[in-house]
């Protein structure tokens, strides 16, 4: 029996790649829009399924996370239609997907504010970028470093797989300087979710972790943050990110293969519509119109 | 009818013998796979990059180190808390617990192992961890010492009704001869049952633990991920082989560098499971001879 229930996992893989294999090209028989990729933006992007229903009842649409990456790699496999990106894509990303035939197609479909958050009963509420960025690179390690108390600073990501991670570590770690090599310091948390960052920055004294906006919950407090140490520090919001006071603020994609045609453009059109953005801000995201 | 009867008897062979084979037919196209997704990277990195201290794929840094430590340091701590307590278990109910109080624990400890990982998981990072976190006094709960606790209780399951059923099959006569010869029942217990049981219970400890190396969910929701190497890694957090391929496998695009190592990850921990496998089997083989040498 044992012997049998090793074994299953291998025919559970099998059955599993036979579907997926005859899975793809069905996408032309009906209106079906297979959407993919960012975690922050998963969310959102079922918020928008779910109200297109009503919209255009003959187009199903499937939503479903795993990370920017994971999307952007579906999409070069033409396993999807849309992906889901809080990144835009790599260069060799690119040159990937059109050496797989795939021409990927950027539409800027939100705007999205990332909020630095610690414990609420940290009394530390402000800090710089620069501080930010030695705090996560692992150049401060006490938070007596940035005028709180003398207590080890815990760092918690998200994994690097995260369209988040990526755009923290190149315009906050790095801030934006091509040349810079710094990255995560060794001991920082990577977590698997959102969720688990803001519970353990919810729950942990010592901990700093950063997020997309519609993810914060009140379990945490968002610090104010500043390019320039002389201020002003401002904090992260859906008014601070439009006008672009707030320093980390950012778009996110949707990709398709080509320009879209058929329903997968008219979803995209209406996605881009008064309707479709109203969605954005309601999810704590920010509209781009 | 008789000719019948034959070849049915021999389709029927012939089948069974095809499940046989298939298992290790099986395990061999499995190692191909791996070896032909995975070798390629020792040739795209450097030996420099393979032993380095950091595993950071964005950066192209593949240190395997940490991850090697990782897996090593949260199963050792599995290890060393659920073997005592397991085969403590084991031993209770075979010998000590009375026959209706047998009865109960023994599904029940079964039951533990059908607890799916992922709930294990969501527990010990709600509670285990913030617990861990206030009463050790460290700076966070998410450590290699929460994910050992979690896959000792795994594994427990495992150890505990291997080596009961073990206990279990060595003869009355054993017992009754020790206590005939004014043998205290503790006395019977740790130097007669339990080395007479000694192969069957060793090989409970590697299933056991072979459970904790390959197990993914749990730890990569408590142990923090964190691809470090310290003295004191235990309660620090770490990043498992397992954890890292489970959470990076599937952003990378087929083919590349990244896709390549997190294979030759899989070879590892393929080798380490075969490893502690051929332990446990080669332990209940030579046991075996030993007894029929006995018996003759």
């Amino acid at each position: 029996m044992r012997r049998v229930l090793r074994w299953f996992p291998v025919f559970l893989c099998l059955a599993i790649s036979a579907c997926s294999l005859s899975h793809s090209p069905s996408s032309t028989a009906n209106k079906i829009i297979i959407n993919r990729g960012s975690d922050t933006m998963v969310n959102l992007a079922l918020a928008w399924a779910e109200a297109y229903a009503g919209v255009q009842p003959s187009v199903s649409i499937s939503v479903s996370g795993g990370g920017s990456g994971t999307g952007i790699t579906a999409l070069t496999d033409k396993t999807i239609q849309i992906a889901n990106a809080s990144r835009a894509m790599k260069q060799e990303e690119i040159e990937t997907a059109q050496a797989n035939g795939v021409d990927p197609k950027e539409f800027t479909v939100a705007g999205d504010a990332i909020a630095v958050i610690v414990h609420p009963d940290n009394p530390v509420d402000h800090l710089t970028l620069q501080q930010v960025s030695d705090i996560f690179s692992g150049k401060i390690n006490n938070w007596d470093g940035v005028g709180g108390e003398n207590r080890p600073i815990v760092r918690v990501s998200r994994e690097t797989n995260s369209g988040t991670h990526v755009f923290f570590l190149e315009s906050v770690i790095r801030l934006g300087r091509k040349d810079d090599k710094s990255i995560f310091s060794a001991d920082t948390l990577l977590l698997p979710s959102s969720e688990g960052i803001t519970s353990e920055v919810g729950q942990n004294r010592n901990a700093i972790g950063y997020d997309g906006l519609g993810y914060i919950t009140p379990a945490v407090k968002m610090l104010t943050l500043a390019a320039d140490p002389a201020g002003p520090y401002v904090g992260p919001s859906k008014e601070t990110a439009l006008d672009g006071t707030y320093p980390i603020a950012r778009d996110l994609y949707m990709y398709t293969d080509g320009e879209p045609t058929g329903w997968v453009k008219e979803y995209l059109d209406w996605i881009l519509s008064a309707e479709g953005q109203a969605i954005v801000a309601k999810l704590g995201f920010v509209p781009i119109v | 009818m008789v000719k019948r009867r034959k070849l049915f008897e021999s389709v029927i062979q012939f089948l069974i013998r095809l499940c046989g084979y298939s298992a290790v037919l099986f395990v061999a196209a499995i190692f191909i796979f791996l070896l032909q997704a995975g070798l390629p990277a020792l040739f795209e990195t450097s030996p420099a990059s393979l032993f380095g201290q950091r595993w950071y794929p964005i950066e192209n840094m593949f240190g395997l180190l940490p991850l090697i430590y990782g897996s090593f340091i949260v199963t050792i701590g599995a290890a060393v808390i659920s073997i005592p307590f397991g085969i403590a278990t084991a031993v209770f109910i075979a010998e000590v617990a009375p026959r209706w109080m047998r009865e109960v624990l023994k599904p029940f400890v079964e039951i533990l192992a059908g607890l799916p990982s992922v709930v294990l998981g969501f527990l010990g990072f709600l509670v285990l961890a913030p617990l861990i976190r206030t009463t050790l006094n460290l700076p966070t709960g998410l450590t290699a010492f929460t994910g050992s606790i979690l896959l000792a209780a795994m594994a427990l399951p495992t150890i505990v009704s291997v080596a009961e059923d073990a206990l279990d099959s060595v003869p009355k006569s054993y017992r009754d001869g020790a206590l005939a010869l004014g043998a205290t029942k503790w006395q019977t217990i740790w130097r007669v049952t339990l080395p007479a049981a000694r192969s069957g219970v060793l090989t409970a400890v590697m299933l056991g633990i072979g459970r904790a190396i390959g197990e993914t969910m749990a730890v990569m929701m408590v142990t923090g991920n964190a691809p470090q190497i310290r003295w004191d890694g235990l309660f620090f957090p770490a990043r498992t082989m397992t954890a890292t391929i489970a959470a990076e496998m599937g952003e990378v695009p087929g083919g590349s560098t990244h896709y390549h190592m997190l294979f030759l990850v899989a070879i590892l921990l393929f080798l380490i499971s075969f490893l502690v496998n051929i332990i446990a089997s080669s332990m209940l083989f030579r046991a075996k001879k030993r007894a029929e040498r006995m018996l003759s």
